[in-house]
């Protein structure tokens, strides 16, 4: 387990290098010279030296890579040209918003996506299971955006359950921050839970078929015993991996949400900052948000490791 | 045609046919495509002219889907959206498929470039797609192209991971050893006798970035760093309705109902062409 642990460290380490390589490398991208974007066209020769200075366009290329590692390992992600403050203090400052409504829609998802699976699976090929299963496709086919757009609509104007929009933040009372996130978290979780459903559908269909399930049987151990004893441990395990595929797609999936919400959040900061070309926060809110992927991954792959001991010998 | 029911494109096609999912989603698919080819023929109205006489008009006789803010007919604007969204959509997969192919078998096929390639792919995989995209689609400026380029970039890397994956299994096959035995080289054993046969998951893949690249270009134009607007994309159009919810909910409503139609019908084909080509991977 430890070299399994030792392996795995090793390679989100690599790739994390790779990542903030990639995110540095954004900024070639853009045509021309990043000033002539961010200045207007009066500017004087002297601002856009200055801010050539600022953003370190002024050394070689291998001096600024060198200067952008040294700047990111010691968490330095910069200053916001638009905010003029540390690009770290403020998705530090946001960072809570965002991975809250990315972890309820997360364990809301998963909850509703392996009850109805199993579900799908019990029923095999009677009306539950494709009731779900429909349900699933839809999910999947709903852009989630626009089911925000729609909760807010039947929810917040018309019933008036909830806010419109905004967030409460949790130290002035829970039920107001519960009302605030609940729509957001329930529209990433809705179009995400489809995946999990069918996940958990094929893999508890692939446990019963097991020979160990059949013995069960035969030796007369109820439906009921067999399926929470045998069925489900055994089910639940491929579906550790889903977790870690749909983390990105959430991160990704809130980042729109908080848009759709105004929701004060690390996805509004950095889709402020693509809008502005806000250089920094961009490349900042991108390397924050894929370095949570990758923890959240190697956390998957960890557990999975645990229960699954075969893994650690790939 | 009883001739081609032996062949095995024959026997895979009669098993495609009874499929139900691929039935309903190549039907869906095709009505779309369609009415997206026909749009000019078919949009009652011209998607781009403003009408400041018919601001905000519910669903009527004279406008089906009802009017935005600048009078312009949603239903119109929503049929030549679909050839803007679908043109996207279609692009991403060719470059996709491109790109995909090219790195996954390379990857796959020569052993040392294996490892770095794919922590590569696995760095961009870090990235949540659509805030990789929206990111690269702003930076290099708001178009079309530039909407295809980053969409492309997102989608790649899991792509080249199955062409990889693929590629892995088959040039261990005894027909790839015999061919390297008869003496063909490693290019002719690579695109003629590897490639080939890996084009099942490649084709169940493609389809379903097909329906990854409707909805993401619709969350870009949506956030504002899609297709410039007047054009109407799906994406502009729920993005235009958004401030006159309260008074005109049609415009967020309707367009939102045509992604719906799209992606549910690519997502019916490609569990369809899972089932049939590649079995192996039953979700």
């Amino acid at each position: 387990m430890i070299r399994f642990l030792a392996r795995r460290l090793a390679g989100s380490a690599v790739v994390f290098l790779l990542v903030s390589m990639l995110t540095f490398a954004l900024i070639w991208l853009v045509p021309g010279d990043p000033t002539t974007v961010l200045l207007e066209a009066s500017a004087t020769p002297e601002q856009v030296e200055r801010l050539r200075g600022a953003l370190g366009l002024d050394k070689p290329l291998p001096l600024q890579m060198l200067d952008w590692y040294r700047r990111v390992l010691s968490g330095d992600l910069g200053r916001s040209i638009l905010l003029n403050r540390s690009v770290t203090e403020a998705l530090l400052e946001r960072l809570p918003v965002t991975l809250s409504i990315a972890a309820i829609a997360l364990s809301l998802a998963v909850l509703l996506g392996v009850a109805a699976g199993i579900l799908a699976a019990l029923f095999h090929n009677r009306w539950p299971d494709q009731l779900v299963m429909v349900v699933a496709l839809f999910g999947l086919s709903v852009p989630d955006f626009w089911l925000g757009l729609l909760f807010i609509l039947v929810f917040a104007l018309g019933l008036g359950w909830f806010p419109t929009g905004g967030f409460s933040p949790i130290e002035q009372g829970a039920l107001d921050w519960a009302r605030s996130i609940a729509l957001p978290a329930l529209a990433l979780a809705l179009t995400q839970m489809g995946f999990v459903a069918r996940m958990a559908r094929a893999s508890m269909l692939d446990v019963l078929s097991q020979d160990f399930v059949r013995t069960a049987d035969a030796k007369g151990l109820s439906r009921r015993y067999i399926v929470l004893r045998h069925g489900l441990p055994n089910a639940l395990v491929p579906v550790l991996t889903v977790i870690g595929i749909i983390a990105g797609a959430l991160l990704g999936g809130t980042v729109v949400i908080e848009q759709v919400f105004s929701i004060p959040g690390v996805g509004r900061l950095v889709i402020g900052a693509i809008l502005s070309r806000d250089f920094p926060v961009i490349q900042g809110g991108l390397l924050f948000l894929a370095a949570v992927y990758l923890v959240v991954n190697l956390i998957v792959d960890i557990l999975y490791a645990a229960v699954d001991p075969r893994v650690r010998l790939e | 045609m009883s001739e081609a029911a032996t062949t095995p494109l024959g026997a895979m096609w009669r098993r495609l046919r009874r499929n139900r999912s691929f039935v309903i989603g190549v039907a869906l698919v095709s009505i779309i495509v369609a009415v997206a080819i026909l749009a000019p023929l078919l949009a009652p109205h011209d998607p781009l002219r403003n009408n400041f006489r018919a601001r905000l008009q519910p669903p009527s006789a004279m406008f089906w889907l009802g009017t935005d803010h600048f009078g312009r007919d949603i239903l119109s604007r929503i049929l030549h959206g679909a050839r803007i969204s679908l043109v996207i959509g279609a692009s991403v997969v060719v470059v996709t498929g491109i790109l995909g192919t090219a790195i996954g078998a390379i990857a796959g096929f020569f052993r040392a470039l294996d490892e770095p390639i794919m922590r590569l792919m696995d760095a961009i995989m870090a990235f949540p797609a659509i805030l990789l995209a929206m990111a690269i689609a702003a930076v290099m400026g708001a178009s079309v192209t530039n909407v295809v380029l980053a969409l492309s970039i997102a989608t790649t890397p899991h792509t080249a991971r199955i062409v990889r994956g693929s590629v892995l299994v088959v040039r261990e096959m005894e027909y790839v050893e015999a061919a390297r035995a008869l003496g063909a080289s490693e290019l002719r054993v690579l695109f003629r006798h590897v490639l080939v046969n890996t084009t099942g998951p490649l084709i169940v893949r493609l389809t379903y970035v097909f329906a990854i690249a409707i909805l993401a270009e619709a969350a870009l134009s949506f956030i504002g760093v899609g297709p410039p607007p007047p054009a109407p994309s799906f994406g502009n159009i729920i993005a235009n309705g958004r401030d006159f919810m309260i008074v005109a909910p049609w415009i967020t409503i309707f367009p939102g109902l045509a992604i719906i139609a799209v992606v549910l019908g690519l997502n019916l084909l490609g569990d369809g062409l899972r089932d049939v080509l590649d079995p192996r991977t039953r979700i």
